[in-house]
């Protein structure tokens, strides 16, 4: 039997988890005393990949994974205590070395474009296993897909198990008693007898203690941590100033430098006039760097602060030249999507039944085109890097980076050094998204380091420049068909979608030796892998290859497609002159927990209730990365506009570690996809991107911030993700509730009444 | 020229032009990072800090006038001791990213300075910052809180 596949049977029990990594491949995740290598050194004893105990009794936790604000370094550690008993506040987190242990499974494993009905079929198996074992030796220490719980679920719990053994082993047999008669409370080995250890006491014994070979992980009824509100770790820094992000790396020696780029996709530099840069006060060097990971080609100024180096460089007179895309128009770019949805039949991911024939035995057939922009992630922490090369020839980076191992190998070929030779530290993210599973803020860094070597330099980007050179959420357009019996039931769903595909244009900056245009599951996720039983099914996706950059944004293909779909399945309910939840409900008579979660959005919202006038509710329910999100918007008009004011949420990931992290991504999903909702637009005119900054890319604030009610769905199944599921469902919610007020079916993106 | 500036309570020297924005005054001249750069227009709110109780947003606040005021920033919010609004920052677990927070925090305590009992209104109306994760409804909930153990003496 194959690991990873006798894994999640295992798991599907629910029971308790006896696990051999030794023998069955792929490869352990467990990893070995030495993965540390030289951390390992002086006060603290590894046991494993991820473990390592401290003569003080604390407790150090390996997380490879990035802090970005969705509660990893509480999350992840947590998995480790509750398997070791000891509490939260004796452990600490490292970043964990590059190794291939800490590489996500679960985030490629997702990848495939398979129905979550035929996940678990013998090909959905076969795929998922094969592509786990690729993952496992590929060892992509990445932070996206919301699957760092998902991927750590198995292997940190695995490894706190074997932790936790080995100090009952170290303390029976100091003891000399059997390792059964012991029990661990609180990071104390105790025994029968009344003979007791605190963790640190054990450490200059653990050193003979073999790793074990299996272990045993608690039943789910056992866990004291995993399900608890534990206050997250990372909360008291980020009150009082001290947290540490990219922006705050400071260094002996260190300059500070600011970067202007190209502003046409592809363009180059024409010319650059650096003079009166030069001679402006504190400026060091100014430095004109080629593009390369898709970092457009620039000039990076260095001064002795930040001010002063944004001041010179706004002396520097650049001539571009733009290039092939000097005519580049997003207006004219979405006309052609909406030819190609004509003109181009597509890859066909999902076929179920007679696919589109069955539309010819409907009474009814309803059509509709929709239409999402380009969106900027718009971290508030601009995009940012510092370099050092050092006099003994390695290169030293500070980033915040959702991509550590990506980024080491993207530096290592810019700067044409050995990986090896480079030094990577990840601070905490200033906002992730997405945007910083890109490289290219390496780029500048790097350039900027050669030309001062040996000293260390921060290069900020401008708000202007981060705006300016995104990786955007795709544009796409779509059609979507339904045919309709004679009582109004659903009964084939057939769809056409066009927009450019993430993966192959991510993969051909990142590692343009595997690029290759094969079919992206990112374009049409959330449009083919929808739970609702239509017996007929065709869902196509054409890609169009367009000059913007594009990259992957909060819920990825989910963040529009799921407008589209939840849109369109409320056209159906009108259509059919039925309830919308009612219509989805009876949508879902196999699909058990949908409905579930489905029901409880609608009965906490109190859907039947009457709302004070002026308001209206509308619902929407997406799964993706493995959760199941309802909400239920309501909204008025005020000024025009839409307002939105309340939105409940339920919500179905599985097992929970923690309720109040859940809860908090799903507040802040909420809001991240209703500034998408209300105003989130990227547009681009003679090849530039319009917007800039806030002011012409604006973002829901406290005054448009709707009041938000999360309820968890009790679930024993392995979890799913949180950190995006809850950003999908509300731009459909807020269209469906608008639909209700004003009788008007808005199926473009931002929601624009007017 | 050497600028006299009085940060969190202390004398700070700085040989800079009084034409720099504060923000990087604090950020690469005193090494207070907590004080953080957003947008650089003044339209997010990061870089706010006290002058003389007042919220400003320090990326387009020239050093030169501080000059003899009191400038206070997220590192000296408490003064020694925890404030009120970072008691209850903690208690609602507010921040996500954290990126936001200080900027967030520092206009929360001029409102809470000038309106002990803000309602609804008086929040949506003092901070207008973006916290990109959304973190708004936990924000106006911890105000309130401040405000009510501020209130009682707490």
């Amino acid at each position: 039997m194959k690991r990873r596949t006798f894994l999640l049977g295992a798991l599907g029990a629910g029971g308790a988890l006896v696990v051999g990594w030794s023998l069955l491949p792929p490869r352990s995740r467990m990893g070995s005393r030495e993965t540390w290598g030289r951390l390992a050194a002086g006060d603290s004893v590894a046991l494993n990949g991820w473990v390592r105990v401290a003569k003080t009794g604390e407790v150090i936790v390996a997380v490879p994974r990035s802090e970005m604000g969705q509660g990893v370094y509480t999350a992840l550690p947590m998995l480790v205590a509750e398997e070791m008993d000891v509490p939260l506040a004796q452990v600490r987190i490292e970043q964990a070395p590059i190794d291939a242990i800490f590489g996500n499974v679960a985030m490629l494993a997702a990848s495939l474009p398979f129905h979550p009905d035929n996940v678990h079929g013998t090909a959905g198996r076969t795929a998922q296993w094969f592509v786990s074992k690729l993952a496992r030796e590929l060892g992509l220490q990445v932070t996206g897909g919301s699957s760092s719980v998902r991927d750590a679920w198995g292997p940190m719990r695995e490894a706190g198990a074997a932790a936790r053994a080995m100090l009952v082993a170290a303390a029976a047999k100091q003891w000399n008693v059997s390792a059964g008669e012991c029990t661990v409370d609180a990071g104390i080995v105790k025994h029968a007898g009344g003979r007791q250890s605190r963790f640190g006491e054990l450490v200059q014994s653990l050193d003979v203690v073999p790793v074990p070979s299996t272990v045993r992980l608690k039943d789910p009824g056992q866990f004291r941590l995993i399900g608890t509100p534990a206050q997250r770790v990372d909360v008291p820094e980020k009150v009082d100033g001290k947290a540490r992000f990219g922006i705050d790396v400071r260094l002996p020696g260190m300059l500070f430098a600011a970067v202007r780029m190209c502003p046409v996709p592809g363009g180059r530099i024409a010319n650059v006039e650096s003079g009166v840069a030069m001679k402006r006060p504190g400026v060091e060097k100014v430095v004109r760097f080629a593009g390369a990971a898709g970092c457009a080609p620039g000039v990076v100024v260095i001064a002795t602060n930040t001010w002063l180096a944004r001041e010179a460089l706004s002396k520097v007179d650049v001539q571009w030249d733009p290039g092939a895309n000097a005519t580049l128009e997003s207006r004219a770019q979405i006309e052609g999507m909406r030819r190609a949805l004509n003109d181009e039949k597509g890859f066909t991911f999902h076929e179920r039944g007679k696919g589109s024939d069955a539309l010819k035995e409907a009474v009814m057939v309803v059509e509709a085109e929709y239409r999402a922009p380009w969106l900027a992630h718009a971290a508030l922490e601009p995009m940012n890097c510092t370099a050092q090369f050092t006099a003994d020839g390695r290169l030293k980076l500070w980033a915040p980076t959702q991509v550590p191992s990506v980024l080491r190998h993207v530096a290592a070929r810019y700067a044409q050094i050995e990986a090896s030779r480079v030094d990577l530290e990840v601070t905490l993210l200033g906002g992730g998204f997405g945007r910083r599973l890109e490289t290219d803020y390496v780029i500048p860094a790097i350039a900027a380091a050669r030309e001062v070597r040996p000293r260390p330099v921060h290069v900020l980007w401008s708000r202007e420049e981060d705006m300016t050179h995104d990786f955007y959420r795709p544009a796409a357009v779509a059609r979507l068909r339904a045919g309709l019996d004679a009582s109004g039931n659903a009964l084939a769903w057939v769809t056409k979608s066009v927009s450019d595909a993430i993966t192959p244009r991510y993969t051909e900056r990142a590692y343009p030796a595997l690029a290759a245009d094969t079919p992206d599951k990112t374009t049409a996720e959330g449009l083919i892998d929808q739970a609702y039983e239509f017996p007929h099914r065709e869902c196509a996706h054409v890609t169009l290859k367009t000059a913007v950059p594009i990259g992957y944004w909060r819920s990825v293909g989910h963040s529009h497609n799921a407008f589209f779909t939840e849109s369109f399945i409320d056209e159906l309910a009108h259509a059919a002159k039925r309830d919308p939840f009612e219509y989805r409900r009876d949508l879902l008579k196999s699909h058990l927990r949908h409905r579930a979660v489905l029901e409880l959005a609608a009965q906490k919202a109190g859907w039947t209730q009457p709302l004070s006038a002026g308001l209206a509710r509308g619902i929407a329910l997406h799964e993706s990365f493995g959760s199941i999100v309802a909400q239920v918007a309501e909204v008025s008009l005020s000024e025009g506009g839409p307002r939105v004011h309340r939105v409940v949420c339920a919500i179905d990931c599985g097992s929970v570690v923690n309720p109040q992290i859940v809860a908090q991504q799903v507040e802040g999903s909420v809001i991240f996809g209703l500034t998408a909702a209300l105003y989130g637009e990227i547009t681009i005119r003679q090849g530039r991107v319009e917007q800039e900054n806030f002011p012409q890319y604006p973002m829901v604030r406290m005054a448009e911030a709707p009041r938000i009610e999360t309820h968890i769905v009790p679930s024993g199944e392995p979890p799913g993700g949180v950190g995006e599921p809850a950003t999908p469902p509300i731009a459909p919610a807020v269209a469906n509730a608008l639909f209700v007020l004003t009788g008007k079916r808005l199926r473009s993106l931002p929601l624009r009444l007017a | 020229m050497a600028l006299e500036l009085k940060v969190n309570g202390q004398p700070a020297g700085v040989d800079v032009d009084p034409a720099m924005p504060l923000l990087w005054v604090l950020r690469d001249v005193l090494n207070l990072t907590g004080t953080k750069f957003g947008c650089g227009v003044a339209a997010c709110g990061a870089c706010t800090v006290l002058i003389d109780g007042e919220a400003v947003r320090s990326c387009v606040f020239p050093v030169g006038q501080a000059l003899g005021k009191d400038v206070r920033t997220i590192e000296g919010l408490g003064g020694g001791k925890p404030h009120a609004l970072q008691t209850a920052w903690i208690e609602r677990q507010v921040p996500q990213c954290g990126y936001c927070q200080s900027g967030m925090l520092m206009a929360a305590a001029a409102l809470l300075a000038a309106n002990s009992d803000p309602r609804d209104a008086d929040i949506d109306a003092a901070i207008t910052n973006i916290c990109r994760c959304g973190t708004y409804p936990r924000i106006r909930e911890a105000i309130r809180i401040a405000a009510q153990n501020l209130r009682g003496g707490k």
